[in-house]
């Protein structure tokens, strides 16, 4: 069964502003993807009808089968912008248990099972001896990882990351890699990113989102091509592999720019 | 030389004394700890445009009380209604993005106050002492304003163990909650109502004006003291205390209304803290050389 499947999804906010047009693609069970294209080409759009928190005008989303709204307990999500104020009192524990939460959550405290996934999730980033401490004496990079922690405690199949690395600096976007790649052999990943330098040999797909959307393989790419690709001037993904010719004709910095 | 405070407490005739002081601290509690949303999630501007409306709520009330004969309406009624209405408005903007957010706050804020001294005005039975709603007044404290106030209060508290969790999920990422599958709007509009039913129990302590500072500077200390939320609201409903009992006792002292006394002592203590913590800042930074 595919993780995730989209069939020929359109949607916009607005009547007549079509932000997802005709969207299909299929991710398998564990593997991973990332997702590039320009800003307000959709990729927020894309993540929020993933997240079953707006619905499609046309076509049909399915998460391990179901519609995204039911099966929103299988996903980690780690949103892009975490506007924290360093006086807010909390601790990383606290930030961590965010993570059990759910519609059906009981009223009152979280339970002991709670505490114990989260405290087991936060062992799992390295971050268990900082459970106690305020989450603002946290460095940027034990943040991330703390964010990770909450998006893996309730145990999800696929891991959300909206452009995790947008406010971090290199050597902790480094070290942010190497848990995601651990990470990426047990469960899907689904990464947001404008940095192109993101991807790598260990995601399986990109998915260029600029209204269309196109799914492109990276496992015949190695990290020397992609920076030749992604790096100083970005030309051109390899299209050729899923499409058939003419299908879908790519004109880089209209379709799917790829510029920096 | 002793509390001036503690010998009032003690004197047969001062019962709005004792009332006060009870409601007081009674309110403490919900202060404390809707203090401590209202501050982590930035809606001190909201929480106040709901106290100033208010005042719509009281005039009414007592326009309804003296004029219309509803002898059982009082005007603290009307003040909780007001409140009401004006963070069901406000929430309404917030949530659908429909209109200018701050430009509506600042509407209602007004608009509440503006019909509250039209009622007023329509008052003619009565001399209404309108500073008296506007500052605070002890002396009308009564042991009905007390039952009122603890009920609230026990509200506001059971409110806040039964959904702590998604409240604080709410202030600290709205993003991540929604994901979660929480209520966003719901939970959002019902710390509103919090607020609003908060600020009006120490409204005849107070008065409307300045009550605002009462629910965030505590707090707003308290997040500093903390580690955690459960942490700050503890701080939070310890310093409200405080404020509350310094205030009084400085206000006996000199002789003044309670009302200004006692934000004079919260605002001195918020301000002092933050220039004492930047002083210290500056000695450690500095220190080595």
């Amino acid at each position: 069964m595919a993780s995730i499947e989209f069939n020929n999804v359109s949607f916009g906010y607005e009547k007549d502003k079509v932000i997802i047009e005709d969207a299909s693609f299929e991710l398998e069970q564990e593997e991973s993807i990332c997702m590039v294209g320009p800003n307000g080409g959709g990729k927020s759009t894309l993540i929020k009808l993933l997240l079953g928190l707006i619905r499609p005008w046309t076509g049909q989303i399915r998460v391990f089968g179901n519609d995204p709204e039911s099966s929103r307990h299988l996903i980690g999500y780690m949103p892009q912008h975490l506007n924290f104020d360093d006086q807010f009192p909390i601790t990383t524990l606290e930030v961590t248990l965010m993570g059990c939460l759910s519609s059906g959550s009981k009223i009152g405290p979280y339970s002991r099972k709670d505490r114990a996934s989260a405290e087991a999730a936060l062992e799992k980033v390295n971050l268990g001896e900082m459970a106690k401490k305020r989450f603002s004496t946290l460095s940027g990079g034990q943040r991330q990882r703390a964010l990770i922690a909450r998006a893996l405690v309730s145990d999800p199949k696929i891991l959300l990351l909206d452009e995790p690395t947008a406010n971090v600096d290199q050597s902790v976007e480094e070290e942010f890699h190497n848990t995601l790649k651990e990470l990426a052999e047990q469960i899907s990943i689904v990464l947001v990113s404008h940095d192109l330098g993101f991807v790598s040999g260990w995601l399986e797909h990109v998915l260029c989102v600029n209204r269309s959307v196109h799914m492109h393989p990276t496992a015949s790419i190695d990290g020397k091509t992609l920076n030749e690709i992604f790096g100083d001037n970005i030309v051109a993904i390899r299209h050729d592999h899923d499409c058939p010719p003419g299908e879908h004709i790519h004109h880089h910095g209209e379709d799917c720019d790829h510029g920096k | 030389m002793g509390s001036e405070l503690i010998n009032a407490l003690n004197e047969p005739l001062f019962d709005f004394l004792r009332y006060a002081l009870a409601a007081g601290l009674l309110a403490s509690l919900s202060f404390g700890i809707v203090g401590t949303y209202v501050v982590t999630k930035r809606i001190t501007y909201i929480a106040g445009a709901i106290a100033h409306c208010a005042l719509g709520g009281i005039g009414f009330g007592l326009y309804a009380k003296h004029e219309l004969g509803w002898q059982w309406f009082d005007p603290l009624y009307g003040a909780i209604i007001a409140a009401v209405i004006s963070s069901l408005i406000i929430g309404t903007v917030v949530l659908t993005r429909s209109e200018r957010e701050d430009t509506v706050i600042g509407a209602t804020w007004a608009v509440g106050m503006a019909v509250g001294f039209l009622f007023i005005k329509m008052v003619r039975t009565v001399t209404v002492n309108i500073e008296s709603w506007l500052f605070g007044d002890i002396n009308f404290v009564s042991s009905s304003d007390l039952w009122t106030v603890a009920i609230l209060g026990v509200s506001v508290l059971i409110l806040t163990i039964l959904f702590h969790k998604q409240f604080v999920a709410i202030c600290f990422d709205e993003e991540f909650a929604r994901s979660r599958g929480i209520n966003v709007p719901f939970f959002y509009m019902l710390l509103l109502l919090m607020s609003a039913v908060t600020v009006v129990l120490l409204v005849r302590v107070i008065g409307i004006i300045m009550v605002i500072a009462l629910l965030t500077l505590p707090a707003a200390l308290g997040s500093r003291l903390a580690k955690g939320l459960p942490g700050m609201m503890v701080w939070a409903v310890l310093i409200c205390s405080i404020f509350l009992l310094l205030g009084l006792e400085f206000s006996m002292r000199i002789d003044a209304p309670a009302g200004p006394s006692i934000i004079l002592v919260a605002g001195s203590a918020y301000f002092g803290f933050l220039l004492i913590e930047k002083i210290l800042g500056y000695i450690k930074s500095h220190g080595g050389k």
